[in-house]
């Protein structure tokens, strides 16, 4: 896999996810991702972004566009923060578990939306949700 | 700071968002209109939303919020435009949007919110039979 292009964006109040956002569609344009994929990329980028800042207070945000020989081109972001952490990663995986008396859909939706959907939590350390949507799938 | 425009039009507001809503204009436009919805006494509130490309579980709780609230004033909300990428992945998040009623475009939109005025009124003038069979 290569990487061809990155960027890190901080993400530290509501007015840095508009600026992050329009860095992820220009990533998506780039490699001429179809709109319905880009719109799920940066719904799912949106739903995250907003976990960081409500949850963690913050974080920041790795974009990449990456290439894999046998596989396809895609856009991979990688939203990392040092807040409390997930207790229960199963439950928050879950549709509907909020413990921001919310809808409880952010990880689940985004989940649906993207290709590929990773995440990893350590408590009082952070909290790591890597996303990858290909340009085609 | 920036405001989305509330237009009047007769009975009914007309909201047309030109860019992608960040959390604040959101919630300050669900406010302002709920208040212009009570001062002008509206019957309909049109949201055009063809220029959003990105509509999330936030946004869209906002748009839900607004139809319920108008509701509550005795407004009917429309949500108009939608574009087909922005509904498929609405779907695929599995965002409920509860009470929105959604029209192809302004003109369908108006339709609809006149018809249901023309309905509303109707109503008014054959007051005391209870019954009701208008269908949700
Ligand atoms: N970055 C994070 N740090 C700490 N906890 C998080 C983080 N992201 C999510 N969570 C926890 O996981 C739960 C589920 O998140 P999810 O985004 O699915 O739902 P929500 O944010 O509660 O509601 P919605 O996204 O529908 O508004 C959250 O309520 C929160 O407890
Ligand atoms: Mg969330």
């Amino acid at each position: 896999m290569i990487v061809l292009n990155k960027d890190t964006i901080k993400i530290e109040k509501e007015q840095d996810v508009v600026f992050f956002r329009n860095r992820v569609a220009e990533y998506a344009d780039k490699i001429k991702m179809g709109l319905v994929n880009k719109t799920k990329l940066l719904t799912a980028a949106s739903e995250l972004v907003r976990n960081m800042l409500r949850y963690a207070n913050g974080g920041k945000v790795l974009c990449e566009i990456i290439s894999h020989a046998t596989l396809q081109t895609g856009v991979r972001l990688t939203f990392s923060d040092q807040g409390p952490g997930i207790p229960d990663i199963e439950k928050a995986m879950q549709d509907g578990y909020s413990t921001g008396k919310s809808l409880g859909l952010g990880l689940p939706g985004a989940k649906r939306l993207v290709s590929i959907f990773d995440i990893k939590t350590q408590l009082g350390k952070g909290t790591t949700v890597t996303i990858t949507k290909w340009k085609n799938g | 700071m920036e405001k989305i425009p509330i237009l009047k039009m007769g009975d009914f507001l007309l909201v047309t968002v030109q860019i992608d809503l960040y959390d604040r204009l959101a919630l300050n436009l669900e406010a302002d209109l709920v208040n212009m919805i009570n001062k002008h006494q509206a019957k309909g509130v049109l949201i055009d939303i063809s220029a959003v490309n990105i509509v999330d579980s936030f946004m869209g709780r906002i748009l839900s919020n607004i139809a319920q609230m108008s509701k509550i004033l005795d407004a009917l909300t429309v949500v108009v435009g939608m574009q087909p990428a922005v509904a498929i992945t609405l779907i695929e998040l599995g965002l409920p949007m509860t009470g929105v009623r959604t029209a192809l475009n302004v003109e369908k939109g108006m339709e609809l919110l006149k018809r249901n005025r023309i309905l509303d009124s109707e109503e008014e003038e054959t007051t005391s039979t209870d019954e009701d069979d208008s269908a949700e």
